[in-house]
Order: C-alpha cells, then structure tokens, then sequence
C-alpha cells in the first residue's frame, strides 16, 4: 500500500470530507446499534428525531451547542498553530471559576457592563491557566499535550475543592455548589421559555471574529504560518513564540468563556458536572470544522444534535447512552482519514 | 514533618506503593516500546481503559483471571493496530488519532460495560488476584510483606522492567525497534520493513498498557468504575519523558510517583481536614509536570519520534 | 556474462518519467559512472536497484539471474551495497549497532557482538578503512561516517557497491583518498557504480561512463574517449554555458563584519572572531566543508541568531540585535540553505509566500493589522511574470511547484526589493543545469547593480567560477578572502581540511585585494 500526493485537490472534494466523516461514523457505529438488537434506521430515526424533532428539542440541541462552538473554536484555534490543547476542560472550569469569583455578589455593575465583564474575566482565566503550558513548551520545549491534559485534573481537584469548601452555597441542599450568579450578570434568554442563552449570541459572534482575524489579519497568517512551517515562519521573520503566546490567549480565552457561559447563562451556579467533557468534544468539533472556524458553527450542532438525540433515544429504546460518546470518538478517527484521503491517494500494490 | 517519616517507616506504605506502582509500570513500559520505535501513543488512557473494562468482564462472565489477562493484552494490541494502521501506514497526526483512540476506546468500553450490565446500580465484583507470598522471602521482616507478598500481576510488572530492557539493547528485534525510532530509512536500507517493525511495537506497546489497565480492576480493585484510569495513562507519557526512554529510570519514576500516592492516602487520614483532600490528589499531576520540566533541557528524544515513514517518498 | 544488468527499466511518479526505458550492465572490477544533471533520474535507477522503489517495466539481472523487485532484502542478498547520499546512520546509536542492524534473524534472543566485532576488525584491515566499532555516529565526522557507511555495505559482503554522490560533503584531499579505496576495492573484484553531476571526478575515477537526461540514457562511453565539454553537452542536451565573471572594480564597503563569535547551547564554539567586509560589485564566496559553521554563519546573517560577539555593520551602521524582518527592511536579500523547511512554507499559497518576509510594511498591510490581498497578489503576478516561474498562478499552492521554480520564488523574493547585501546559502543545491544558469544570471546581474554577495557553497567549482574572491571556512574559523585567480583547488582543499597556509587563516585586516604576496604560488 503506499500513499500518493494527488496533484490537485478540489473545493468540493474538500468539502465533502466532514460529510463522509459522518457518514462512515454512523455506518460504522450502527454495528452497536445492531448488537444492541434494535433496527438501525429506527435507532438513527430516533436520534434524529431526539435532537430536531420537536421545538424542545430544537432548542436543547441548539442550547447544548454552545459551549461546543466555543471549545470547538477554542481548539481549532489551537491546533492551526500545531499547539495541541487538550485543556480546553480545564480552561473551561477556569472560566466558570472566575465567573462566579467576580459575579455572586463581590462586584455589581449594570448588566449591559457585567455580563461582558465576566466574560473578559473568563477569558482572562482560561487563557491565563493555557499560558503556564504554553510558557513550558517556549522557553523549555516541553510538550503540551501531557501538560494541558494534566491540567485539567488539577483544576477540577481544584473546583471540587473550592465548591465543598470556602465558595459552597451554604443555602443549597444536596450536592455541592457555588453561589448562584447575581442577577446582573446572568445572561438573558433567548426565549420566552426554554434554556436558550444569549451565549448563543456571544459563540456566534466568537466564529465570526476568529475567521475574520484568520482570515483578513496579520496575526491569522501568523498563526497559519507557524502551524504550517515553523522554521520557515521563522526565517521570514515572524516571531514564533510570540505568535504561539497570542493563540494560547486566544485559545484559552475561548475555551473560558465556554465557562462563562455554561455558568452565568445555563445553570446559574457552578457545580462539579457542570462540563461533561465539553473540552474533549471540542477536538472533535475542531477536527470535523477542518479547523475553519465558520464550519465550528454546524460540526458543533451535530455533535451536540448526537448528544441530545441519544439522551432521547436511550430513553425510548435499550441503547446506552454512550452510544453518542463512541459516536464522537469514532468521528475524530473517520474524519483524519477523510480529510488525507483529499489530499492523497492510496495505491494498493501486489 | 514527623508523621510523614513515620508513615515512610511502615510496611504498609510500602506495600501500597508497590501495588500501586504495578499499572504505571506497565503503562510506561508500554508507551516507551512505543516511542523508541518513533511513535507517540496518546491513546493510553482509552486503551488502559480497555484493558481494564475487557480483563475484568472476562473473569465476570466466568473465565479465569489469567486468560482474562491475556484477553485484556489482546484487546490492546488490537486497539494499538488500529493506532499504527492510521499513524505509521497512513501517516496521519500521531496526536491526533491518539486523543481520537482514547475517546474512542474509553466510551467503547463504557459502553460494552452497560450493554451487558445493563441494572447494575452498585457495581458487581469479582474475585481477584489474591496476593502470592513467595516461600522463604515472603518471611524476612518488612521486606517480606512489602515487596514479596503481593500479586502475581505485580510480580508480573516488575519483571518486565529488566526484560524490557533486555530485550531492547541485547536483542536483535529490540536493535531494529530502537533504529526505527532514530533513523527509519536506515532500517530500510538494511532491509527490514520500518512499517512492521513499528506496528509491532505499537502493539506490544499496547498490549502492555492495557494488561496495566488491567491490574486495577482484577488486582487492585475488583470492579469496574467509570473513570478508573483517572488520568494514570497521561502520567505514564509524562513518566516515559523524565525516565530518558530507559526501563530502569521509567522504574524509578513510577516508584517515586506510587510513592506520592501512597503518601497521600496516609497523610490524609493523619492530617484530619487541615489540608483538604483534592490537594493531596492534585499531587501526582502536579509533579508529572514538574518532572516534565526538569527532563525538559536534556531530554534525547528519540529523533525520529513524530516523523512517519514514508516508502518510496523521493529522498 | 556482465555482474549486473538492467533491462529496459522505467518508473513513473505520476505524470513524470523518472526512468524511461533504461538498459546498461556493468561487468566484473569495473568502476562505472552514471552521469546527470539533478532531476536526471539517477537516485531513483538506484533506489530500484537497492529495492526502495519498484519499476514500473523492466526488470534487474544480478549474474543472469533476475532481482526480486522492491525488496531491499533481496538486493542485499544478491550482493548489492548503497552509500545513500543522505547517510543511513541513526546519531544516537554506535557503529557496531549500525552496522550490525538487519544482518541477524530479528528472532535471535541474543546478538553475537563479538564475532560481529571480530568481522569488523578484519575487514578493516583487509580495505584499509579504520573505524571505531563503539564510538557514537553522533561524534564522527563527515568523513568518517561515509566510511562507516561503505563498512555497511561491506560487511553484507557486498559484490556490487552504489555510491550515491560521495563527494559532495569531502574535501578534494578526502575525495582522493576515497578513490583510492575504490580501486582497491575493484582489484578484489567488486564493481562499482558511481554517481555523480562532477565531471572531473567521472573522468578521474571511472572505467566507463553512462549519461542520463530526463529520464533516458543518451549514451554509455569509455572514460578514456570521454572529455569534459563532451560529456556537459550530453548531460545537458546542449553546449553548456554557465555564465562568466566579467571582472569588475569592487565599490565602497557594504557589509563589516568584525571579530564574530558564536556558541552553540551546550557552549561549544561555532564561530571563532571572524573578520570579513563584502562590498559593492563583488562576490564573496566562502568553501567548506559542512559542518564547519556555514550554518551558523548564515543564521547569524539571516537575522536568525542574535546571540554573538563582536559586531556587523550594514553601511557602518550597525545590524546587532536585529532580527530577520529588520535585516529585510535595510535591504538584505537571505536565501537559505534548504529551499524547503526553511525557505518557503509550501502548504501556502504563492502570493501569501512572497509577502512572508515583509508583513507590516505599508504595501503589505494596512495599519500593520490588516493585510492587504489584491495588493498582494498583483505583487505576486508581477514577480512570477518577471521571474519566470512557472505555476498556475499566484493562487496555487506552493507545495506542487519543482525545486527550481520553489527557488526562482524565492530568488524573486529576496532579490526583488534590490538589496544591497546578499546572502545565497548552497543556493543551486538540488537544481538542474538550466535552474542553475538562472540563479547565476540573477546573482550577476544584482552583482552588477551593485550588491555585495556572500556566497557559501559546497561546490568548489561553482565558487570558482563565480565569486571575485573565496575565504575558507574550518572549525569557525575564516580565513581571509583572496582573489580567486590567486587559489588553486589543491590550496583549497588542504585549506578546508583545516590545513593553514601562510598567513591564510589571520584574521583579514587589510581590505586591499592585491595582497598575492602572502600566497605562495603552485
């Protein structure tokens, strides 16, 4: 067998990438779904149907995308720089920390100011608690990987620690929790009812700055650079470090305001489970978005739709529900090939 | 100060480090087979997690503990095909198919876990490895209870330190394992397939993470939780750096790390609530870092790590 | 019955014919040399032999019997040894280990390094070619490693030897000693190919000579009816003519460089005080062998490296703690060594690699922010238009373009804003005859306008024939730059070898370029 460069690729065949991705993942997970003894057209129906087929499902898929466009993004963001962050979890935790440091009551500013305000203070963190392995990795070329992933533990040790201890609601019965999130700072529904946030607004609009400083701005070729060609980037004169700092700010700052967000606009306070492993998801939503952060908006919607969906699905017929986790992983595998199979041909020889 | 060097001075800390370091042994071991044929694993964690769920169903569902070892191994060396099959034959992003391997594996697992166990609210045990005393040594003060009267897996472990070795820098196979993590094409051009070599060592990489997997729900333990792993097959990557490659010092990294382990449990319980808990937790991580730092300047990368071969690519 | 033979091989990458139709053999004790430009197709005749690649059509006959296809294995079975270009040694390992890799079944449990070292001790004495069974790849020298190398190939008890450009990383005196090596080796009845792009050495070392170009065999001739313009015109297909050096009177001084001093990080010394000043109108060319601080010289003039001593002046002001876009800013022109990992990003496309080197310049970018696109691909047609690349378009990605239109982008890069110092590291490593003539021209004509440039290569030849003066470099150390009419190839070579002649190895503190007195003439 051996690989072969083709010689010119085409927008469409590059296009269709995440869309074959998909396609082989719910074709190769279906094997379960037939273990499991229940038809898999009615399996895949009703997923379908768990995550669109109703307004309240419409919105819960919608509602549950949002801290997924953000890791996503965050990510995405990341990796174009050839920075493996797998902390965004951790980041994440960090942002919702800051958020409930600064918004259950120890600063009161009008709305229209606080909730932006705890947003920056959640970048602030996430992409504070991403310079330590990014300093690492500059100064001391230490990988990043092991080191955002150690991380994570860290701060959910340290989140378990502060919302069992000095930050607990001493109000709330039951599991442990932090103080709810002042009025001020909560951010405001979307809809009349339903858990739709405004962080929807805020992720959007996250997509949009990120392509538009990818795409138009000196530090987006930077980073594309460096991610590309590190030593070229260099010998042309860009600043390699410096470049990686800012998209570890950037990244960090992103995977933060998913905190935020989750915190100040979904549940109100914080908790332990507040992210079943949103960080993780978001590698996924990266590798299926090609890295391209408009594309982040729809991968983060199907990989939230598959979560929902199964939720749904589980509940209707005797699938477990880590059916949509095994979903995710097998994505992250299905698209790396589809994405080399745009840019390489296999030849199998006798 | 006094309570910690009364701890360091019981048998029982001894016992619990060795038993503790018996997974981190076997998943560093693995992940340096790995990596001295120049390939990074990230999928340690969900492979661990794999042989983990895999061992232990397998005595559950009435087989004997150790052909449940070896399904365990089998089921890592699998996974570890499939990791070799994306990174070495198709040359895709080691880091990535390793994160995409974990996830994969983990909820695998999760999954087939439920699948058969559907209504387990408390998870149901087994009967585990039951600690072996070997005769006569078994019998010698302190040292006999720490180091020789503890599981066969454990024994197991601690062997394959100086096998390894052995089979790395005195054998034939190890010689071309080690030349196809530094020079690929000079593997080649002695002819040797470089793709075989490295899926190989992938896969007893592999399977020796998942048989550490395997070591705590069918020795340590004697059920399967979720989240088991807990972060132990990230450690080994980080071990696998501050041992320099070498399964002497990855030995000692891993006692240093069992160790802190075992100290936390016991310090805990002597310190009251003065320092919380999640500190002590916190401390493996936090040092996996440290460690990570201190070998960062000297460390020799095996220097075809992260490069794939590429047959026939125009030198 | 002729040792080896090939029949009629062909092997196609795609819609390129590496090798179209090749028939040759070679016989007993007999040297032969296979002769083309880069490009020309002769590493991949010789992958197919060794196994690394399949033909296509056609097949191999070692002693009448046919050579299984792609198989390495089986090539080293039927007597066959490479010396690749690049060295097949692994750094962190030993030269037994090397060595030894491969030639025991890979399911012994044990090595025998004894009788391995034993064999290798011998044989040793029986070739003349010493070496250190224990000592680390990573401490020999260029030299000594391509020794460890044909030991390899030896020790399989190779009947057929392939070397694969051997001296291109030795200096003249090396390059001999080798030679001698090889006719001893062929009085023991081994065959030898030899490939290579230098004519001189062809006609000094081989028994016949077969030319290919583009992919074909456009004749085989014995050496002793071969001659140098010969032998050009059919590696070429035409008259060869590099450009000339028409003589010029040198102008103001450019750049200064004084008392330059580097370490690397583990304080080992690179660069020794060196002293070199290029002015208007010249050439400066600086011979060596790798390895001796070409590398870290040109870090240090790309902007690369600030951590050094002494100092570097661009119109007597001074460049110290400038980085690379500051070098390009006050008109310095950098092509680097190795036009892929360093010189372009090739996953990129042509426009965005031209602007790479100036990205907060006003015409680049707007407030220094923004970039400004249509701009940039205008300034990208205009130079692929004026420098004659041939793409598809300043939209193309850059990856897909030949090494010689890669190094024409980059040629149209650094030259185009007209500098006043050039730096052109190994600039036509890799490139065949016709990308050659093309740098050479750019380099006269910018020579002509009024640059100074640096030049560093491996190629002694191109440095004679191209540059007003040549310095040689050894072990960080530069000797001073002397007329070219006034060296000789042997000087040179005993020079690079680290061999000093009078007065040749003092730092240069006369700029005055008359000073033959100091050079014994041979």
């Amino acid at each position: 067998m051996q690989i072969e460069l083709r010689d010119h690729t085409s927008l469409l065949r590059a296009g269709m990438a995440p869309i074959t991705a998909v396609f082989a993942t719910l074709v190769i997970c279906s094997a379960l779904i037939v273990w499991a003894g229940v038809p898999v057209l009615e399996a895949y129906a009703l997923l379908f149907k768990g995550a669109f087929g109703s307004s309240f499902a419409l919105k819960e898929t919608f509602t549950r995308s949002i801290p997924l466009m953000l890791t996503g993004l965050a990510v995405a963001v990341a990796f174009r720089s050839k920075f493996y962050n797998i902390g965004a979890e951790g980041q994440l935790y960090a942002g919702a920390l800051a958020s409930v440091y600064f918004g259950t009551g120890f600063i009161d500013l009008p709305a229209f100011l606080m909730v932006p305000f705890l947003l920056l203070m959640g970048a602030l963190a996430g992409g504070a608690l991403l310079l330590v392995p990014v300093l690492l990795k500059t100064k001391l070329k230490v990988d990043e990987v092991v080191t955002t992933l150690l991380l994570n533990f860290v701060v959910l040790l340290m989140v378990s620690y502060l919302i069992e201890g000095p930050w607990r609601d001493p109000m709330a019965m039951g599991w442990p929790q932090s103080a709810s999130i002042i009025d001020n700072g909560v951010l405001p529904a979307l809809l009349a009812k339903g858990r739709l946030h405004a962080g929807l607004i805020v992720a959007l609009l996250a997509a949009v700055l990120v392509w538009a400083v990818m795409r138009f701005t000196v530090l987006g070729y930077e980073i594309k650079a460096v991610g590309f060609n590190a030593k070229a980037a260099e010998f042309s004169g860009i600043n390699v470090n410096k470049t990686v700092v800012y998209t570890a700010l950037i990244s960090g700052g992103l995977a933060g305001i998913a905190g935020v967000s989750e915190v100040a606009g979904l549940k109100g306070y914080l908790t332990l489970d507040l992210s079943p492993g949103f960080g993780y998801t978001g590698v996924a939503v990266a590798m299926l978005a090609r890295l391209h952060p408009l594309s982040v908006v729809p991968a983060a919607l199907f990989l939230s739709a598959i979560y929902v969906g199964a939720d749904s699905m589980s509940r209707a017929v005797n699938i477990p529900t880590y059916i949509a986790d095994v979903l995710v992983g097998v994505s992250v595998l299905a698209i790396l090939v589809c994405v080399m199979l745009t840019q390489y041909k296999i030849r199998f020889r006798q | 100060m006094n309570e910690l060097i009364d701890i360091l001075l019981t048998t029982g800390f001894w016992a619990a480090t060795i038993r503790i370091v018996s997974p981190l042994i076997f998943g560093t071991l693995g992940e340096l087979i790995c990596e001295r044929a120049g390939v990074l694993n990230l999928g340690i964690e969900g492979i661990m997690t794999v042989g983990a769920m895999s061992g232990w169903m397998w005595v559950y569902q009435g087989g004997d503990l150790w052909s449940g070892v070896l399904f365990a191994a089998s089921m890592g060396a699998l996974f570890g095909l499939l990791h070799a099959t994306f990174t070495v034959h198709l040359c895709l992003s080691q880091h990535v198919t390793g994160i995409g391997i974990t996830l994969f594996a983990s909820s695998l697992s999760y999954f087939v876990y439920r699948m058969l166990l559907p209504s387990a609210t408390t998870p149901p045990k087994i009967e585990p490895f039951q600690n072996y005393p070997i005769p006569f040594l078994s019998d010698i003060p302190m040292i006999g209870e720490a180091l020789f009267t503890q599981s066969p897996l454990t024994y197991l472990a601690l062997l394959c330190v100086p096998a390894v070795w052995y089979v790395l820098h005195r054998t034939p196979i190890g010689l071309a394992v080690r030349m196809a993590g530094e020079n690929p094409v000079a593997v080649e051009a002695q002819g040797i397939n470089v793709l075989a070599v490295r899926t190989g060592a992938v896969m007893v990489g592999s399977a020796m993470m998942a048989i550490g997997g395997a070591f705590i729900t069918m020795s340590w333990f004697d059920a399967f939780y979720f989240g088991m792993v807990n972060g132990r097959g990230w450690i080994c990557v980080a071990l696998v750096i501050f041992a320099s490659w070498k399964p002497g010092k990855a030995l000692l990294g891993a006692l240093l790390f069992a160790g802190l382990e075992a100290m936390q449990v016991r310090a805990q319980l002597s310190s009251g609530a003065v320092i919380p808990y999640q500190f002590f937790l916190m401390l493996p991580y936090v040092m996996s870092i440290l460690a990570m730092i201190v070998m960062a300047r000297k460390a020799k990368y095996p220097q075809a790590l992260l490069v794939p071969y590429r047959r026939g690519e125009r030198v | 019955m002729p040792t080896l033979s090939f029949k009629q091989i062909t092997k196609r990458f795609g819609s390129l014919t590496a090798n179209d139709s090749i028939t040759l053999s070679l016989g007993d004790s007999e040297i032969m040399a296979l002769l083309g430009e880069n490009g020309a197709g002769k590493t991949t005749l010789m992958n197919i032999l060794f196994g690394h690649y399949v033909a296509d059509e056609g097949s191999i006959e070692i002693d009448g019997k046919t050579l299984p296809s792609g198989s390495t294995e089986a090539a080293i079975e039927a007597g066959v040894g490479m010396v690749h270009q690049h060295f097949t040694l692994a750094d962190n390992l030993t030269v037994i280990e090397n060595i030894v890799l491969g030639t025991e079944s890979l399911w012994r449990w044990r090595h025998d390094m004894t009788a391995a070292r034993r064999k290798l001790i011998d044989m040793s004495e029986a070739y003349s070619l010493t070496i250190e069974p224990d000592a680390l790849v990573a401490d020999l020298s260029v030299g000594e490693r391509q020794r460890v190398e044909i030991m390899k190939a030896l020790y399989r008890d190779a009947r057929i030897l392939i070397l694969d450009e051997p001296t291109a990383v030795l200096t003249p005196q090396e390059t001999e000693n080798l030679f001698i090596t090889l006719r001893s080796l062929t009085e023991k009845g081994l065959s030898v190919i030899f490939i290579s792009h230098k004519l001189h050495e062809i006609l000094a070392i081989s028994d016949h000579v077969a030319v290919l170009r583009r992919g074909k065999i456009v004749g085989t001739i014995k050496t002793v009816d071969a001659d140098r313009n010969g032998l050009a015109e059919m590696m070429v297909g035409k008259a060869v003519t590099r450009p000339r050096l028409e003589s010029m009177e040198p102008g103001a001084p450019i750049l200064t460089i004084s008392g330059l001093s580097a370490t690397s990080s583990n304080k080992l010394p690179l660069l020794k005080r060196i002293d070199l000043t290029i002015h208007a109108h010249e050439i400066i060319g600086i011979a060596g062998v790798a390895g001796n601080g070409q590398a870290a010289l040109a870090d240090v003039l790309s902007g690369l490296n600030r951590n050094y001593s002494g100092s570097l002046e661009l119109h007597n002001k001074t460049l110290t703690d400038a980085g690379p876009s500051e070098f390009v800013a006050r008109g310095i022109g950098r092509i680097p060594e190795d036009r892929h990992a360093r010189g372009m990003i090739g996953d990129m496309d042509i426009w965005e690699n031209l602007i790479s080197e100036d990205l907060r310049s006003k015409k680049v970018s707007k407030w220094k922010t923004i970039i400004r696109k249509k701009a940039a691909i205008e300034r990208a047609e205009h130079l692929i238009d004026s420098y004659d690349v041939r793409c598809k378009g300043p939209l193309a990605q850059t990856k897909l373009l030949s090494g010689g239109n890669i190094q024409k982008l980059i040629l149209a890069r650094a030259l185009s804003p007209n500098p006043d110092f050039i730096l052109a590291n190994q600039p036509v490593r890799g490139l065949d005859e016709g990308a050659i003539a093309y740098v050479h021209e750019q380099l006269f004509a910018a020579r002509k306008r009024g640059a100074a440039i640096l030049l560093i290569s491996e190629d002694l030849d191109e440095l004679l024939s191209l540059c007003d003066r040549i310095a040689v470099i050894y072990q960080g150390k530069l000797s001073s730059a002397l007329p070219t009419s006034a060296r000789t190839v042997t000087e040179l070579g005993l020079m690079m070898a680290g061999q000093t002649i009078q007065g040749s190895f003092e730092s240069e503190r006369d700029t005055s370029l008359n000073s033959n007195s100091e050079i014994h003439a041979n």
